[in-house]
């Protein structure tokens, strides 16, 4: 039987530079990043992107007081999400809803408050709040946002590391095939930086980006990158069935086209670039294309020194020098990493290139470093193009996992 | 302390975990919880609050004294007056 055709109705997103799918692409488009320093308890001001939406626009204050970041995020995203949609949401069968969120990791950032609070009170644990547990259970931003929007069928969280955001869409493409509800609200989301663990693990791991100027901070590709810039974010889809789109006459943004996950199996933080070939690959594979169909990759490149090469060199297999329409390029040079909203909010970011064939840059790259002069890499100033029918998203995450999500302009 | 004084340590704590209600017109002889939106986590949080503030202690066998503002009041202001008497 073929499967369901998937289609992506609805975007709800914070970013560090942007609230909004219109205004993230605005800035994307503008060369406006998003990178600011903000004090990490123990270790002074770091560079972080940090979102900077009203968590009281669909939250009261005690459930702001209450949830968590992430949980808070998954709400704003969600709800914005929906009410892009236009599905009639009173309306909706609320056990015929999933909620699927990709996340890199919960429950740091409680866990480390309250061990922070608890040092106030001589570590006596009798101050240790009774909120702990629902705050850290890997399952709260999906069940915060279930809570918030009263959905009664399954929401949880998929950790994938930093491929979470784009597994958030495969699990929910997967469960609609499946017939296992009617619509899903999914993608990733990040409150990372409000750990301080994250950035002092990157910091001793050599992996923690420095710069003068927070705005030039990320720099995936340019010779003298030096590391990761720690980002909150969200970034939620509704998806649907395409006869049940059609049937409410919704909007259509794109179609998912493809997609794959696979694991290195070859080290815990090293990327493995014949891993990555493997899996880009057969997305392009499932989604019954070629590499030369491909028209913009959106790389995972952190800025790291060697993952930045290593992406590449799993690029280059691919797409090599045939590829003449495939367009390359790279959010977090604006956005830093948004650790488990990153897939989704960088494929979002790509999205608007159906409408406007343009192709957003990757910003902050004085020095190519040759060993990233990928053919068709977009630098600096966005790019027309004549045609975006294929957009690739790369996602990649320690413990090496990889994902790879293909999207299409929809055609009926 | 007096009583009065007692039911304003109170209402200060609840000001701060129940942040979107109006507390200005609250009985003081009517259980909270048929006032305000406020769950068993909360009234743990308000437990916790006057541990963390004020260094008192609630056991769990007298959390029904903390139903009403009054019952608050005649329960904790003693405690409060030992707890300054020590110090």
């Amino acid at each position: 039987m073929k499967p369901s055709r998937i289609v992506i109705t609805g975007i709800g997103l914070t970013a560090p530079n942007g609230n909004s799918l219109a205004e993230f692409r605005r800035n994307l488009l503008s060369g406006v990043a998003g990178i600011e320093r903000m004090e990490i308890r123990y270790m002074g001001p770091q560079l972080a992107g940090v979102c900077h939406y009203d968590p009281l626009r669909h939250q009261t204050k005690k459930e702001v007081r209450v949830g968590t970041r992430a949980g808070s995020i998954s709400i704003y995203c969600a709800r914005e999400a929906l009410a892009d949609s236009g599905v009639a949401w009173d309306a909706q069968p609320k056990d015929r809803v999933g909620i699927y969120i990709g996340c890199t990791e919960h429950g740091n950032v409680e866990t480390e408050n309250e061990i922070y609070n608890i040092s106030k009170f001589n570590y006596d644990t009798k101050f240790w709040s009774h909120y702990h547990n629902p705050r850290t259970v890997a399952n709260n931003p999906a069940g915060e946002a279930s809570l918030n929007l009263g959905v009664t069928g399954p929401a949880y969280t998929i950790g994938a590391a930093c491929a979470a955001g784009n597994l958030g869409l495969i699990h929910a493409a997967q469960m609609l095939r499946l017939g296992e509800v009617d619509l899903a609200i999914c993608g990733g989301v990040s409150e990372s930086i409000h750990t301080f663990g994250i950035f002092a693990g990157f910091k001793s791991q050599n992996a923690l980006a420095t710069h003068a100027d927070p705005s030039k901070a990320s720099r995936p590709f340019d010779l003298a990158r030096n590391g990761i810039v720690v980002s909150e974010g969200g970034c939620l889809y509704t998806l649907e069935r395409l006869e049940d789109a059609q049937a409410r006459g919704a909007k259509i943004y794109a179609e998912i086209a493809g997609y794959h996950v696979n694991s290195d199996a070859s080290d815990y933080v090293l990327p493995n670039p014949v891993r990555q070939a493997e899996c880009v690959r057969a997305s392009i594979r499932r989604a019954g294309l070629e590499p030369r169909d491909i028209h913009i990759v959106n790389t995972h490149a952190t800025a790291t020194p060697l993952g930045d090469i290593q992406e590449c060199e799993a690029i280059r297999a691919v797409f090599g020098e045939g590829c003449p329409v495939t367009h390359i390029n790279n959010t977090k040079s604006y956005i830093g990493h948004c650790m488990g909203a990153a897939g989704a909010l960088e494929l979002a970011g790509n999205l608007p290139s159906f409408d406007d064939l343009t192709v957003h840059p990757t910003i902050n790259v004085d020095q190519l470093d040759p060993a990233c002069a990928l053919p068709g890499l977009v630098l600096n100033q966005p790019r027309t193009v004549a045609k975006v029918d294929t957009i690739l998203n790369n996602s990649f995450g320690m413990l090496g996992i990889n994902s790879t999500l293909i999207v299409k302009r929809f055609a009926a | 302390m007096t009583k009065d004084e007692c039911k304003k340590v109170v209402i200060d704590i609840i000001a701060d975990i129940a942040p979107d209600e109006d507390l200005s017109a609250l009985k003081p002889d009517v259980r909270l919880r048929d006032q305000l939106q406020l769950d068993s986590m909360d009234f743990l949080d308000i437990v916790m609050e006057l541990r963390k503030r004020h260094s008192i202690e609630v056991p769990e066998a007298d959390y029904i004294q903390l139903a009403s503002l009054d019952s608050c009041a005649d329960y904790l202001t003693p405690k409060f007056n030992a707890l300054s008497a020590k110090s």
